[in-house]
């Protein structure tokens, strides 16, 4: 055959043109699919709950992963900013799977535990009341939504999560008691965002922030030391007790990355107040600072590789002078 | 040159439709341009930006880029096989039928209803209604190539096949699901798997919707605007099958330094690297075609915007295997250098061939030419200026955005708060919207002019 001929048989050219396209189908695409190596799975990432499969449609829904990545790099300084970097076994229940292509807002891949779920709500009804440069939309018509779990069910059991339909109304339940009864953590904030009418059943809002503060939730609890800021617990001594320029400093370092949980001059708000010498995990130099670096649990988020040593201590000289002010 | 009858008013139809469709999914880039900057504009769900970004894309890449491409395919299969298309009449409920699928996905986007996937966000009933158009196309394609009354298929033929194929192949791989309702499916693949399909699909949509049918434009209205036959026959053949070839293994670029396998990685590294050759092939090709006509840029109002369009594609084949190297994406990855990038693709390259195609098909169809060529010279220059204002405004602001999220202090610790680095953007972002207010201005001229040339006929 002239091989020329080729340019005179569509059929042939078109037949031609499908084997060349499919080598590197094959090789880069088909065959990954057939080896466990691709998308090895682990006992300790756990599939999502009935809540989080329904939050993590919303997500989906509100087209998030358009401005938010959930893949976090084998980088220094994207480790330093977000946590350890992303493991395959950790998308092993992803269909889809949601690591995006942008960050116009930042990767969430390591959000699960980092605040309170308290923030979440405030932050998803309005951004800009937390960070006034943000731009991102705010969503108050997820708080009044309620929502809907007539696929519940079949979502779960299409996703080969393992539960059944009895576990997956059980588990409903028990996360509406969770969020509606008074002594929820962040009842007051829910309160805010949710209507009246709705503040006893589950809505659209809920099941989001479930989703979010399970997102790296399982890596981070089997990597757990033995207890948040002992590796830190050596540092005892503020080198800047005292130093007023310091103190100044600090109140910068304060204001960008604590005040809006610990609020105006630390008087309180998500997180503890700090303008008091009672603090809730120790107030000597060394308690204060294995709470920033380490963070302690029910949402403080650890503060070492975003800020290093030297401006921690900085911040907790701007504490004492709260402290000072408080007397 | 054909034999009786040609399908006219189809191309005319699709023409007028991928011009809808472009002011239509202009509008709302633009929309989205300013909610970046002032988050109040996310006034209801429908319009949030989540929801929006992905009418846009879509709005573009499919309603605007294909319709454009079926007008351009339907033209130049008649020309180069010389014999009217095998189906007239599939080729008029393909019309109807994609301006219908591309209504009911802008709807059904706007409501929220979507797979996550990039370019890929249809839920499944009309990724079937997807699939019949594009056999209902394949099935003209062929068929007229069956029955062509020219012996040679003419390179732009070649890429229209790669095209159809192409499509077919990575548009059904990426999109099976499994529903669980008639708005909600969940993909077939998990994790890793479903990353490495998604590009693959994502970066093949981009070769055979941006790439593949544009270059067939290229390599026919180019040489027919010029009024000089192409360079060289040779080159196109070797441009062809290594240019096909070679794209199919390069979607995980868009996964550097993700959890999929590495080596899956540096192997779609390699071949990003190797695809420039056969890319700079086809522009060596359009440039040498012009050489000793270069005079053309000036007296021919056509030329410019094919030979701008393939220099953006040049400039588009080397910025895209730069950023697969691991080093440069590590920095540029998820800034605002990509949609920088992409928007020299489809704004500079992929535009310029369409509109100056539809400018050469109306103009013969009407008979006499376009409505005004000094209002062709205006909207070259608008969408020139405006273009390059928003990549150059967001390669900038993506080095910078990089910069930041790296920046450390002496002791390890970072420089910047992720919000610092969302502030230092804003003047970019208002670079961007005066950018794409401009081309919107350009394509708006176009369309007037577009228009106006084909009720010529009627007037007359």
């Amino acid at each position: 055959m002239n091989f020329n001929s080729l340019y005179e048989k569509p059929v042939l050219f078109a037949i031609a043109a499908v084997v060349v396209i499919s080598i590197g189908t094959l090789v880069t695409t088909f065959i990954p699919l057939f080896l466990p190596s691709t998308q090895p799975v682990s006992p300790l990432v756990k599939p999502y709950t009935a809540v989080e499969t329904e939050g993590r449609d919303i997500y989906i829904r509100e087209g998030c992963n358009n401005c938010h990545t959930q893949t976090v790099r084998p980088l220094r300084a994207e480790v330093a900013r977000y946590g350890d970097y992303s493991k395959p076994e950790e998308s092993a229940w992803d269909r889809p799977f949601l690591w995006g292509s942008r960050r116009t807002g930042p990767d969430l891949a390591r959000l699960g535990g980092k605040y309170p779920d308290a923030w979440h709500y405030r932050h998803m009804a309005n951004p800009r009341s937390m960070f006034p440069a943000s731009n991102m939309p705010a969503y108050p018509w997820l708080g009044t939504a309620k929502l809907d779990t007539a696929l519940t069910a079949r979502k779960v059991k299409v996703l080969g999560f393992g539960y059944d339909d009895a576990e997956v109304a059980r588990q409903l339940a028990a996360f509406r008691r969770t969020v509606t009864v008074p002594s929820y953590a962040s009842a007051q904030v829910r309160d805010q965002a949710t209507p009246a009418a709705l503040r006893g059943e589950l809505t659209e809002l809920d099941a989001l922030v479930a989703y979010l503060q399970k997102l790296g939730r399982d890596l981070k609890a089997a990597q757990r030391p033995a207890g948040p800021g002992t590796a830190q617990a050596a540092e005892g001594k503020n080198p800047y007790a005292g130093d007023r320029a310091a103190g100044e400093e600090g109140e910068k370092i304060f204001e960008e990355n604590c005040r809006v949980c610990h609020g105006e001059k630390g008087a309180g708000g998500f997180g503890p107040k700090l303008a008091t010498t009672n603090h809730k995990f120790g107030g000597t130099d060394a308690d204060l600072f294995a709470s920033v670096s380490g963070g302690r649990p029910g949402g403080m988020p650890t503060f070492l590789q975003r800020l290093g040593r030297d401006r921690i201590w900085k911040v907790i000289a701007y504490i004492r002078r709260l402290e000072g002010g408080n007397r | 040159m054909t034999n009786g009858k040609r399908s006219d008013s189809v191309v005319r139809g699709f023409a007028l439709s991928s011009v809808f469709w472009l002011l239509v999914g202009l509008v709302v880039g633009l929309w989205l341009a300013a909610e970046m900057i002032y988050p109040s504009l996310n006034l209801a769900p429908w319009l949030a930006f989540g929801r929006l970004r992905v009418v846009h894309t879509n709005g573009l890449a499919y309603g605007f880029t294909l319709a454009g491409i079926f007008a351009g395919s339907f033209y130049m299969l008649e020309k180069l096989t010389r014999t009217r298309l095998a189906f007239p009449g599939l080729a008029k409920v393909q019309l109807w039928l994609f301006n219908i699928a591309i209504a009911l996905a802008a709807l059904s986007l706007f409501a929220g209803m979507n797979t996550s996937k990039e370019y890929a966000e249809l839920e499944w009933p009309l990724d079937i209604v997807v699939v019949v158009l594009w056999v209902m196309f394949a099935v003209n394609v062929m068929g007229t190539l069956v029955k062509r009354r020219e012996k040679q298929m003419y390179v732009s033929l070649w890429f229209l096949v790669a095209c159809v194929v192409t499509v077919a192949v990575v548009y059904i791989l990426n999109n099976l699901a499994v529903p669980v309702s008639l708005t909600k499916s969940y993909s077939a693949y998990a994790g890793v798997n479903d990353a490495n399909v998604q590009w693959w699909f994502g970066h093949n949509a981009v070769a055979s919707v941006f790439t593949f049918p544009i270059l067939a434009m290229f390599y026919y209205f180019l040489p027919k605007s010029a009024e000089l036959p192409i360079y060289s026959h040779r080159l196109s053949i070797i441009a062809f099958w290594s240019l096909v070839f070679g794209y199919l293994w390069t979607g995980a670029h868009h996964l550097m330094l993700t959890p999929v396998p590495e080596w899956i990685q540096t192997v779609a590294l390699a071949f990003s690297l190797f695809l420039i050759a056969p890319s700079w092939a086809s522009v060596i090709n359009g440039f040498y075609t012009m050489n000793g006509n270069w005079d053309r840029m000036k007296s021919n109002y056509l030329v410019k915007f094919f030979i701008l369009g393939i220099t953006f594609y040049g400039l588009q084949t080397i910025q895209g295997p730069t950023q697969a190297i691991r080093a440069l994406s590590g920095h540029l990855h998820y800034t605002e250098y990509i949609p920088g990038h992409v928007h020299m693709g489809t704004m500079g390259w992929v535009t310029m061939i369409i509109t100056a195609s539809m400018y050469f098909m109306m103009g013969k169809i009407a008979g006499r030419g376009i409505h005004s060529v000094k209002l062709a010279n205006v909207h070259f220059w608008l969408i020139l200026v405006g273009q390059l204002l928003f990549t150059v405004a967001l390669w900038i602001a993506g080095v910078v955005q990089g910069a930041m999220w790296k920046a450390t202090n002496a002791d390890g610790s970072l420089m910047y708060t992720f919000l610092d680095s969302v502030a230092a953007m804003y003047p970019y972002w208002t670079a961007r919207l005066l950018g794409g207010l401009l081309y919107f201005a350009g394509i708006a001229v176009f369309a007037y002019n577009l228009i106006m040339t084909s009720r010529k006929p009627q007037a007359a």
